[in-house]
């Protein structure tokens, strides 16, 4: 009962208005590029829920490993002066 | 739902750590709250109890399509029927949703299909029921999207990501399945007593089957330690099932319509409903295939794969081809 070959996947990403970014929202299986988009059309906007979709095949995302978070991230978090709530600015000073 | 099929760019993989400690770091993740995600390291029980369920529940709304999709041609106006085909829609977008996140862990579509076809996984032994009358599509929404979504609204707050991201969107979808329900036998029964009779008939059918949906009592049910340990499961299935029987009394009361439990009284110093025994019996022949409908049901699910095959095969044949060529104008 399998079949000859599995369709690929693919990830969803939509704008769910005009101005937002698009967002990830899911995944589908399609023989290609335009139906995973009729697709998602169907599976993820029954709703009005974008204006916008994106579909990329799952196996095109490169993604970094959990494994790999702290020696990613890490360096960031002692950098507090990245952030303006660093500075005390005297309360005289205005619009700054 | 950041599945498996991500390309994760680690050419060796890091040193093997202890299992225990793996572990231990794994259950200080869940007490904190966090959610696991599909590449996360989780202990394989963890894993094996997710596909297990989620691959369940999608099988469910998959099978859920059948009772009601029996309706479709013969529902009473075109309102009535847009709503419906909509709600069946929205189970197989559910089924569809689950599918992928149940994919995360590892396990593919295919196998999962193939499980369902073969009798080998179990679905929602609700759906082995069968829906006789129009009155048994209000009962359904009313009755069984409202059991349904009282189990549900705590798996959005599941431990596992993706299955708690897909649970979010289907409860989001789910409510309107159940008012949907609701009003059908509302006005049924403010309707000619012929079809008040009707819908009480149906909730007679559907009640106590409704209040199976909850799984076996607490005393017997094999599953639930591990899972309230790793936070799938928030709650025991007699504190959602008792939480579903107080929710609906009233809204029994506003129809007009009596639930079929002579032994359903207000208990005023427990501050809740009490009910009558649960025919487990019922229950378990059902479980083990032995329903209504459970021929029935598989043996559509069959056909329609089957049916299906060579639109899948097309397709994919078609994108080869179309992937081939414009190989071919590219070079």
């Amino acid at each position: 009962m399998e079949d000859k070959h599995q369709w690929p996947l693919y990830e969803v990403f939509i704008r769910s208005r005009g101005g937002l970014d698009h967002k990830h929202a899911g995944s589908l299986h399609a023989a290609d590029a335009p139906m995973a988009l009729e697709h998602a059309r169907d599976l993820y906007t029954r709703r009005q829920e974008g204006v916008s979709i994106w579909v990329v095949r799952s196996t095109d995302i490169t993604a970094s490993d959990p494994a790999d978070a702290d020696s990613l991230f890490e360096p960031a978090r002692d950098k507090v002066y990245r952030h303006p709530t660093f500075y005390d600015i005297p309360d005289e000073v205005k619009t700054l | 739902m950041y599945t498996q099929g991500l390309d994760v760019q680690s050419p060796e993989p890091p040193a093997p750590l202890d299992e225990g400690l793996l572990e231990k770091r794994f259950l200080k993740r869940v007490d904190a709250e966090e959610k696991i995600e599909p590449k996360d390291w989780m202990p394989e029980r963890y894993r094996n109890t997710l596909i297990r369920q989620i691959s369940q529940h999608a099988h469910s709304e998959i099978v859920g399509m059948l009772p009601e999709g029996n309706w479709i041609t013969r529902a009473p106006t075109l309102l009535r029927k847009s709503i419906l085909i909509a709600k069946v829609q929205d189970e197989g977008g559910h089924g569809a949703y689950l599918y992928s996140a149940a994919e995360t862990l590892g396990v593919s579509r295919d196998h999962l299909v193939e499980q369902l076809l073969s009798g080998t996984a179990k679905y929602s032994s609700i759906f082995n029921y069968p829906t006789p009358t129009w009155a048994d599509i209000g009962a359904i929404g009313w009755l069984v999207d409202g059991a349904a979504i009282m189990n549900q609204i705590p798996l959005c707050r599941c431990s596992y990501g993706p299955y708690a991201r897909a649970m979010v969107r289907i409860c989001r979808e789910e409510s309107f399945h159940q008012r949907q329900g609701y009003d059908l036998m509302l006005q049924l029964s403010r309707g000619h007593p012929s079809q008040k009779r009707m819908a009480q008939e149906a909730l007679d059918r559907w009640w106590w089957p409704a209040l199976m949906m909850f799984g076996p009592p607490d005393t017997e049910s094999t599953h639930s330690g591990d899972s309230q340990r790793w936070k799938i499961k928030r709650f025991s299935n007699d504190e959602l099932r008792q939480k579903f029987v107080d929710f609906t009394v009233p809204q029994a009361r506003f129809l007009g319509l009596t639930l079929p439990d002579p032994l359903l009284r207000w208990n005023e110093a427990a501050g809740r409903h009490d009910f009558g025994p649960i025919d487990w019996g019922e229950f378990n022949r059902v479980l083990k295939g032995n329903g209504p409908c459970n021929a029935e049901r598989l043996a559509a699910r069959r056909t329609a794969h089957a049916d299906g095959a060579w639109v899948r095969e097309a397709a994919m044949a078609y994108a080869d081809k179309q992937r081939a060529r414009n190989a071919k104008i590219a070079a």
